[in-house]
This record gives structure tokens, sequence and C-alpha cells, in this order.
């Protein structure tokens, strides 16, 4: 443990209003910290550069799910525990619930939070190829009021979000329109559970009338941010699935990843387990159950 | 007497229910009134002259304890082989991570501030950090050549071979490095007693190893230092040679400021600059007839032991005289040397050089199969080792061991032919790819050759006031049942219930040194004094007229109590003597290297997906003779916990090197399998006694880990047709190989 | 309401909870590692540090009823909560299920990651009362042992389970 405690503050409001005015006083003044999976782990390698954190574990505005006809909308405090657990999720959202019981082991599954992991913004973190899939919308919250931002462009480079410095992710909100679509979701990391992914792929589609229609590829930990394969979704668009897409769709991956050796992985390697990733998706998509 | 049995029931674990109750003291959990805490400030370059040191400022230095080397009383040397390991490096730096200066504070929470607010300057020296560049000699880091030690064994006339062999076989066979990665990391306290001289608690292997260190370091006679082994967390040989260096710093801590002084390493410290196990290189030229016979061979055995000698020419041993297997081999020769590298050193790890030389045998064994046209199982079976035959150091086998039987029973075991038929169809219309791969091995128990001699371990078993037993030993629990089964057998010997023995906390104060515990030696040699040790009491007791030959629990303890109230402290010893028709030649490395071998086959059913390239074991089965099983129970949790070590060896734990120095220190970035990476593990025992152990039992702590890795490479061969001769062997690296056979397609946006 | 926090903040304040059934108050700072307030403040030396991130689950504790790394949770996010340990597991001299299937079993060898790994089995079964060899797998996959190959941990937990439902 490489920290000396008595160098931090930790204060922890009982109000979200409370941390809002907080994080206004004082502009990237104060960390919030929610479930601590991954600021406890840079603050015992005595890496983080953060020395007054707020605490927004377990507030109430922010942990729960609300269910509406149209959307789901689930708060930014949610564990990955409450994601796996919760019944719509698992049947509407397979790709973040799937996320979620990948993301390290049962104890960090039930502190890590979905808004954290997105703030955290790791390339490779686990639920945010899913958000893509799904794409999700973000409700941002501050003394300011609240904004709704498509999830599509929150992370602008590496590790850096469209998050003001006094805001805080309130909501996570996702359109219900997906039964009927093939949810495909891989993680790839150096052993079966607790692992960095290497490659990890999120994907939606359908295949009404035999040809791809309205197909979502999201990849991450192959790339500074996670990211849509927008031009492999264009080249599959509108087509029959034979050979030859499964070919020009693995070319047209490949070239729109940055994948980099690092001490988990290749850049060759994770390049071609996309590839094949994303032959795996079409030729699943291309079995007669989603020919509706 | 009881009439019950004890040794082949699964009593329970002596210390068990203090370790599921959360009571067991590890060294951690302890703390001494006024005891401050240590760090240690390391080398940050590889190799290099320390040219100065500077205290940086922002921290109060008046309130730490400085130690430096000057201020060790005796010789700045960890006391081991050789005595070229310092304790403190003082003038130059041999490897990154090496201790230079030690650091003490009551306030743990200052500590790592302070060592990095040391800053060191060094001219810096060429380094070598592989075994090549260091055979090349145009660096030399350590005596006149690089070289440790070397090692010749010669058999039969292994030049005349070459023009007879048929077929001429040829490969080279790499491991990496593996780190022990107990879950407790190293750890110590040190006090300091003018009067009484030094004590030191600690997690560790070998008491004795530790006292030896302390007694050079500190210039103190034998009764001034103790050691104390705590409750320790996991050792595998992690914990048998580096606890002498981390005692000797929180001991001249101690000494230094007159307090308690706790060093604890945190998971970083401890996988970068403690001990790993040897990188290997084996080359191998055999020739073969046309029948598949062996007709001799060539072997070269190499190991990087790292910047000091330490223990690498037991380890180079123990790899040399396993170079050959469960083979019969009617010529041979085996260099073997162990090379210098600036590198941590790499020391003592379960299997101790077995699974770096019998890695590379039964890989190369598969390729001859191939290379002959024979399946891997006919190439077995005509070279196996029969009773009456010699072994590579020309050791005859007197056992009646059926190396046939053994893998024709694991064969059924694991459905090997009716698997390998199956998958060899769906292999051709599958994503994925199915394989099963044999390994046959055999590991020695005990100390090579003359070392048990040399060793002549002591053994006390004490007869109580209250008419309990207690044995002492020095050799120490550290999760594979010590206590368990050292009382099992002078329960046993005596005819007592196995709840009136105990067993003596391993503190050099009061115990003997029975050795260390490595090698596979405790159940074996170690178990087989407490035997002759228990029988001593019981003698003492009947000629004292205390005792009939035939007695109850409680006349048992009652003759005790008299015996201790009559006569005082009672105790009876047992000291090793080498059986008179074993012989070894230090010299020439001829002769009976063990005891005792376990023998075993070992069978891994994998798949490899070709979507990620990973390899998955789904069944694993392990079929070994041990001559006897005395605790079912922990004798099977040894063999699966040793294969999954093995499992880590060969898929997962790959240990990335950048200037000498490990950069994945880290649990996220060091691969151990989790409990969803490995397969069930099967485990079946054969017993066919042994002379020389208690109640026939052989060692078998580290056969284990001497199977796996072939088996999954051979099966993974099996599965994709393509050879793999180096571990650890991961996805990347298959996906490597398989695009040398394909035909490239638009590389596209890859880097 | 606008809350303000000045440098007094950041000295030694209280946090309570109930470790075990007791209510605890300890004096430290808010970013102790709950991990370190219950072994040095408390003296419950059951959890154990393996690793410091979370990898390794030796420091598992439940945080009202859900398991948790102690070690990556801050000492002030325990206010208020409720704490189980190892050594709240057994009520008095009687082992728990786990406890006794553990010893019977072989689940412990050299015991360091044991306190951990009964914690996280006693949250499986809670949840999972009668659980397949893979649920048991996959619920254990968080805490790390390198002994036993987690073959008779797996057996020890399936044997609780019987007990629990047969009696």
């Amino acid at each position: 443990m490489r920290s000396n405690p008595t160098n931090y503050q930790l204060v922890a409001p009982d109000s979200l209003q409370a941390v809002l005015s907080l994080l206004a006083a004082e502009p990237d003044g104060w960390l919030p910290i929610a479930g601590g999976t991954d600021v406890m782990v840079q603050y015992a390698a005595g890496k983080l550069p953060a020395q007054r954190l707020v605490s927004i574990w377990n507030l109430p505005e922010l942990r729960h799910i609300e269910v509406l006809a149209d959307e789901i909308r689930i708060g930014a405090g949610c564990t990955y525990t409450d994601l796996r657990e919760h019944d719509l999720v698992q049947r509407e959202f397979s790709l973040l619930a799937r996320a979620a019981a990948w993301t390290g082991g049962i104890a960090n599954q039930n502190r890590g939070t979905l808004g954290g992991n997105i703030v955290n913004a790791s390339p490779a973190a686990d639920s945010l190829p899913a958000l893509l899939a799904y794409e999700a919308e973000l409700i941002l919250v501050s003394v300011r009021g609240e904004r709704r931002v498509s999830y599509k462009d929150f992370h602008t480079g590496y590790k850096k979000t469209k998050l003001a410095s006094d805001e805080l992710i309130r909501t996570v909100c996702l359109a219900r329109r997906f039964s009927g679509y093939l949810a495909y979701a891989r993680k790839v990391g150096a052993r079966n559970a607790q692992a960095v992914s290497k490659v990890c792929i999120a994907a939606l589609g359908r295949r009404p009338g035999g040809v791809v229609e309205d197909v979502r590829i999201a990849l991450g930990s192959v790339a500074p941010v996670p990211l849509r394969l927008a031009e492999t979704e264009r080249v599959a668009t509108g087509k029959p699935i034979d050979p030859l897409l499964l070919v020009l769709a693995r070319e047209t991956a490949i070239a729109e990843i940055q994948p980099i050796d690092d001490i988990r992985s290749t850049a060759n390697y994770r390049a071609e387990v996309v590839g094949n990733l994303v032959a795996e998706f079409l030729e699943k998509l291309g079995a007669d159950e989603y020919h509706t | 007497m009881t009439g019950e049995c004890i040794v082949g029931v699964s009593v329970p674990r002596k210390e068990g229910r203090d370790k599921v109750t959360g009571q067991a003291q590890y060294v951690d959990d302890m703390t001494l009134p006024d005891m401050l805490y240590g760090a240690t400030v390391r080398s940050q370059v590889p190799r290099g002259k320390i040219r100065k040191i500077t205290f940086g400022p922002g921290i109060a230095w008046n309130e730490f304890v400085v130690v430096a080397a000057k201020d060790i009383p005796g010789k700045n040397v960890i006391a081991l082989i050789a005595d070229d390991q310092p304790c403190l490096a003082d003038e130059v730096v041999n490897h990154a991570e090496e201790p230079i200066l030690l650091l003490a504070h009551p306030d743990r929470h200052l500590l790592p501030q302070a060592v990095d607010a040391v800053s060191i300057e060094y001219d810096r020296l060429p380094a070598v950090f592989t075994m090549e560049e260091s055979e090349n000699h145009s660096e030399i880091i350590w005596g006149a050549d690089n070289t440790f030690k070397t090692y010749r064994v010669e058999k039969g006339d292994v030049d005349g071979v070459w023009e007879k062999a048929d077929y001429i076989v040829e490969g080279e066979y790499r491991t990496g490095a593996q780190e022990q990665l107990y879950i407790e990391n190293n750890g110590m306290i040190a006090s300091f007693d003018p009067q009484q001289g030094i004590t030191v608690w600690g997690s560790l292997q070998c008491p004795y190893y530790v006292h030896k260190a302390l007694m050079a370091l500190c210039n103190l006679a034998a009764d001034k230092v103790r050691v104390v082994q705590m409750e320790t967390g996991g050792a595998f040989g992690g914990k048998e040679e580096y606890p002498s260096m981390i005692a000797a710093h929180a001991a001249l801590l101690a000494i230094k400021c007159g307090r308690p002084v706790k060093i604890i390493y945190d998971r970083t410290e401890d996988m970068a600059a403690t001990t790993k196990r040897h990188p290997s290189r084996t080359r191998h030229r055999t020739a073969v007839s046309k029948d598949g016979k062996i007709l001799g061979g060539e072997i070269e055995f190499t190991v990087d032991g790292g910047a000091y000698l330490t223990l690498s020419p037991v380890v180079l041993s123990r790899g040399t005289i396993h170079a050959g297997g469960a083979y019969y081999w009617p010529n041979v020769r085996i260099t073997a040397k162990a090379v210098a590298t600036n590198a941590p050193p790499h020391g003592a790890f379960r299997g101790f050089g077995a699974p770096q030389s019998l890695f590379a045998l039964e890989r190369h064994m598969d390729r001859i199969a191939h290379v002959v046209g024979l399946s891997p199982v006919e190439i077995r079976k005509r070279n196996f080792l029969q009773p009456g035959q010699m072994t590579t150091t020309e050791q005859m086998v007197r056992e009646p061991i059926n190396m046939e039987h053994l893998l024709d029973r694991a064969l059924q075991l694991s459905d090997y032919q009716a698997k390998k038929q199956r998958f060899a169809k769906e292999n051709e219309i599958s994503t994925s790819r199915k394989g099963m791969g044999i390994a046959a091995f055999l590991h020695g128990a005990g100390f090579t050759g003359s070392g048990e001699r040399n060793l002549g371990a002591v053994v006390g078993v004490e007869g109580c006031s209250d008419g309990s037993v207690r044995v002492l030993v020095s050799s120490t629990e550290f999760g594979q049942g010590t206590k368990t089964v050292l009382c099992q057998i002078a329960a046993e010997t005596l005819g007592l219930p196995y709840e009136n023995v105990e067993i003596a906390q391993a503190d050099t104060k009061e115990v003997p040194n029975s050795g260390p515990t490595v090698a596979s030696r405790t159940v074996m040699v170690v178990g087989k004094l407490v035997q002759s040790a228990a029988l001593g009491i019981r003698q003492a007791l009947i000629a004292s007229g205390l005792l009939g030959d035939s007695y109850s629990a409680e006349e048992f303890r009652s003759a005790c109590r008299s015996q201790v109230a009559l006569h005082g402290q009672f105790r009876s010893w047992a000291r090793y003597e080498a059986p008179a028709d074993v012989f070894w030649d230090d010299d020439k490395y001829r002769g009976e290297a063990y005891a005792a071998f376990a023998w075993a086959v070992y069978v891994a059913e994998v798949t490899v997906d070709l979507t990620t390239y990973s390899v998955s074991v789904d069944d694993f089965v392990a079929l070994q003779e041990v001559g006897k099983v005395l605790h079912p129970v922990l004798a099977r949790g040894q063999i699966a916990g040793g294969i999954a070590q093995g499992i880590g060896y060969t898929l997962y734990e790959k240990v990335v090197w950048q200037n000498g120095r490990m950069q994945n220190g880290q649990m996220t970035n060091y691969i151990m399998p989790t409990s969803a990476d490995l397969p069930p593990m099967r485990v079946f025992f054969e017993e066919m006694g042994n002379i020389h152990g208690a109640f026939g039992a052989k060692g078998i702590g580290e056969l284990p880990m001497d199977g796996p890795a072939p088996a999954i490479l051979n099966a993974v061969e099996d599965a994709l047709k393509v050879r793999f001769d180096s571990i650890p062997l991961l996805p990347e690296d298959i996906f490597e190989a398989l695009m040398v056979n394909r035909e490239p397609h638009a590389a596209g946006g890859v880097r | 309401m606008t809350e303000s926090f000045s440098s007094e903040d950041r000295a030694l304040g209280e946090v309570s909870f109930t470790v075990n059934g007791e209510l605890k108050t300890v004096h430290v700072y808010p970013m102790e590692r709950l991990l370190d307030t219950l072994r040095h403040q408390l003296g419950l030396t059951g959890a154990k540090e393996g690793c410091g991130e979370g990898e390794c689950g030796s420091c598992a504790v439940l945080l009202n009823g859900a398991l948790v790394n102690s070690c990556l949770v801050p000492v002030l996010q325990a206010q208020d909560a409720d704490v189980v340990t190892i050594e709240g597991l057994a009520a008095g001299p009687q082992l728990d299920r786990l406890q006794e299937a553990f010893l019977r079993c072989g689940g412990a060898q050299c015991g360091i990651c044991t306190p951990g790994m009964i914690l996280a089995a006693h949250h499986l079964l809670h949840r999972k009362p009668d659980p397949t060899m893979e649920e048991i797998r996959e619920g254990l996959s968080g805490n790390l042992c390198r002994c036993t190959g987690y073959i008779q941990i797996f057996e020890a937990v399936a044997e609780a389970a019987r007990r629990r439902t047969t009696s």
C-alpha cells in the first residue's frame, strides 16, 4: 500500500445535490469515487493524482433502475450486480448483463458501477461496447441542471470524456427496441475470469428478408476509445450474409481499428481476433432464426 | 494399542480449525510492542557501480533508521552455497531490484515516500539478459566466464551411436521464468536483544537456512540466533532461500535501532525482487533405431541463474539427473550448465529443474515418434525403463515399476484412443481443434546423491509431562500437510490416537535441524526418522518398565507422565543414516541419485479455439505411483494444486522482462488460473511401497509439476498439427505460428 | 443546501459500523482501507492482503450482506454498515457448515485464501442454496488459490450446500 491515508481527504455528502454543489464550488477539486474498484487500485499503487475525493457510493438518486414503456433508465450508481440481477436488463439488454457478468469477480461486481466504468473511460472497459451498440443516451447533471447526450461521442480521446468538471452522469438510458435482434457479445482476455480484455465485442443486428439491417458492432481494447465499426456496419447493411460479405467485413473491421502492442497482447493478434469475432457475429446473424 | 488405522486415513488437518476460522497467525498478523516497519531501497539499474546516494528533501530523515552495507556486523553475504550474494549492495549492483539500503520508521505509511526520495546515481555497466548473451562471453558479469556450475553425465559410448542410427532427431525446447505467487507475500519480524541475540519470526520453509545466514551476517553464535516459523501462506520453493535475505534485512534494522522491525513486501515488490523459476533451454540430439528404440543421445541443458549463484547448482543438478526421464538410455551424454544474467537471482520453485528438463524430454519423445512414424504411446512403450535397468546416472531400477501398465491405465482413464479418433474427424469441420497429449515421467524424492548424508537430518519425538507426544522437526507446514502427516506417522508407529500427538512450532530454539522443507523429502525422509524417534520413546518406556509390549492409549499416557516425573525431559532422537548400498559419485555424477522415484503418466485433453487462439484444458488425468498414500485428501490436494501450477506454467504465466526487471508484477498482469480456468482434475494413485520412506511413502509434492506442460503441448500439437516447443504458450504465440502457415489477407490497419 | 468542507475534514474522524454483530467506532482517516481498519484497529486479522488490487479476494468481507474486497473500500464508505468477517461466521465454538466442509474436504491448505474463500462461498450459498458446479466455479472466480487447484474447495462448497438442504 503505497499511499499515505493522512494525505487524503474523503467526504461523503448524503445527497446528490450536496455532491454537485461541492463539485461546482471547486471545479476539478474533488474526484468522485463510487465503488472504488478503479480509484482504490490506483491509490494503493501510489498512483492517484487526486488527493481530495467525494464519495458518490450508494446515493439513492444514482442507484435505481426505472423501467418505462420505451426505455430503461439505469442510475449511474448501479453496480454490475444490480444490472445482472435486474430482470429486464437480463431479458432485453443481454449485452449489458453479460458485460456485467464478466467484469471482475463477484466482489468487484458488487462495488463497480456503470457510471464509474464510463467515466474511468478505459478503452478496455467491459460495459462500454454494449452501451455503444444500444446507442445509449446519458443524462448528465450539475448545479446548472441536466443535459441529455448521446453516448456515441462521449469519449473524446484516451481516458477523456465530454463530462464537464462539475458534472456527474446521473442516468444511462437505453431504448427498449431490441427484441428480435441477435445480441452477440464476447470478451477475449488472458483467462476466463478477472481479466482485462484484449478484445471485447458487443454487437446487435437483424436480418429481415435475408438482408442485414440495423447492424451495430462495437469494440473495446482496440483503439484509444471504445468504438463502433461504422464502415463495417455500412458495408454489411442491406447485404445478404455470404462468404464474400464475411471476407469484406473482416477486412473492413481490421482497417477501422487501431490496436497496439501492450503488456497484455499484440496489435496483430488483436486485429486478427477482431476479424474473427466480426465474422463469427455475421455468421450467427446468417443463421436461419434471424431471417425474419 | 488402538488397532485403528491412522496412516492411510484422511485425518483432520492439525492446524485446520485455525485456518478456517481466521485464527491462524501469519507474520503480518503479529505485532510486537514498539515495533517499527522496514522497507528496502533497491537498484533501478540491472548492472552498475553506485556512484552517489542522496537522501532527498521533504522527508524527516532523522526519524528514520537507515542501514547500509557498512552497518553489517558480520559478513555482508547471504550465506547459502557460495558467498557471492551480498545482503546489501555496497559498490556495485548486479540486478534491478537489488537491495542497497534499508529504512525503518514507526509509521508504515511514511515508508513508500521515503524509499522514493532516496536517489541513487550509477555508472552503468553493460548488462546481460539472456542465456545466449551470457554464453558468448562478450560481457563477463560473474566469475571467469559467467558460469555458476556445470555437470557432465556420461553413460556408455555416445559418440559411437550416430553411425548406427536410422534416425537422428534434434530439437530445442525452452521454458520461461515462473513466479511462485504464494498468496501471502514475503514477510519477517526481527527483534534484537544484546543478551539473547536475534530472533526472527516469518513466512519461511527452512528455519535453519535462515539461522545459518543470520549467524554469518550478524556475527552471532548459534545459540544467539533464533528463527521461528509463523503460519506460512504458500511457499512452493519461493520461501526456501529468499527468507534469509528478508530476515537479514529485518535483523539489521532491529540491531541498529534496538526495536523490533517488521518488513512485509507488497505484491509488486515481491514479484519483481524475489526469486522465480529458472528459465531453461534444452537441446536434444538423439540416435534412434528404425523400430523406435533410443540408441543414445546428447542432451545439453542450460538454466539461467540470474545474478548470483544462490541455489542454481542444485537446480541444475536435479534438472540434469531428470533430463533422461523414465526411459532407458543405453548411451547418453548430458552436459549441463547454469549461467549468470543480470536478473534477480532465480531460485527454488516446486520441481526445481525437473519440470524444465522433463518438458524438453517429453516434447522430444513426441518428435521422435513423429519422425520414426510411431504413435506417442508406442514410442514410449518401446523405451520405458524396466526393473533391472539403469537410469542415465547408472542407478539400478530396483522396484517392480511397470510404466507400460501405468500408461495403459492412464490412456484408459482418459479415453485417449477413442477421443483421439473422434477429434481427428471433428477437427475437420469445426472452428475449434481438439487434441490429446501424454507425458510420462518420474521424480526423485529427497536430496540428490550425497545430499541427505551431508545434511544428517535429526528428528526428535518427545513424551510430554501430560502424557501427550510431541514431534520435534524443523520441517515446516505451508499447506502441504507436514504437521498432519508427521503426527499421523508418529501416532501410527506408537499405536496411539492421532489426537494424542502434536507437533512443535518450527522454532530453532525448540527443534533440531531435520533439514529444509524441500525436495519432496518431508514425508519420505523426515517421516521415516519420525518413525524411528517415536519407536525410541516407546523402547525407552518399555526398558524403564513403565510400559508393556502391548498397551492402551491411557497406559501410554500414564507411562509418559511417570517417565517425565522420574527422569525429567523425555526425548528420543533419530539421525539420518544413508543406506549402506547407496552410492553417489559427485565427480562423475553417477550412482544412486535418489532414494526413491515416484512415477507418473499424465494425459491432457485440450481445445484450441480458432477464433481467439486460446487453449483450454478440458480434462486432465493424473495417474502416479507414489509408494503409499498416507492421507488421501492431502495427497489428492497436492497433485491437484501442482497440476494447476503446471497449467499456469504452460498456458498463462508469462514474466514480461524489460532490462532485467519484471514489468508485469501485479496480479492483474501476471496471469494465474482462476477457478474458471481449470479443468476437473482426475487424480489416481498406485501404491507399491518403498523401503526407504515412512510406511512405504515416497515424496509427491513436486511430481505433479513435471507433467502438465509437456502433456498440454503434446495435445496442442495433436490438435493443430503445428509444433510448439516453448512455454508459456500464449494465444498470441499460436496465432503467430498459424499465420506463417496461412495465405495473407488484407492487413489493413494492423500496425 | 450547500455543505462546506474545510481543512479539518482532512483530520481523523469517527466512523461507526457493526462488525460481526458488535457496534464499533474507530478514529480513522477516511481513506484508510477497510482492510487496514479491520486488521490494525479492530484486531481482526482474518482478512488478508494478498495483492492490494482487488484481484486475489483474500481480503473479502461481507458489507451489508454483499461480498466485497475490503482492500478497495475506503473505511468512510463503511459508515453505518454491517460488516461480517471470517471471525464472525461461526457462532461460538460450533463451526459453520462451510468451515466444517472445508476441513473435511481439504479445502484449506496453506489457509491464506481461506477466509475470503469461505466468505465468498457463504455469499454464494446465501443466494444459491443449491448451486451447480458451474455456479460454484463462477461464484468463487474472484478468489485466487495457489495451493489446491480448486477442486477440493468446490467439493467443500457442494458438500456444505448438501448439508444445508438436508437439515
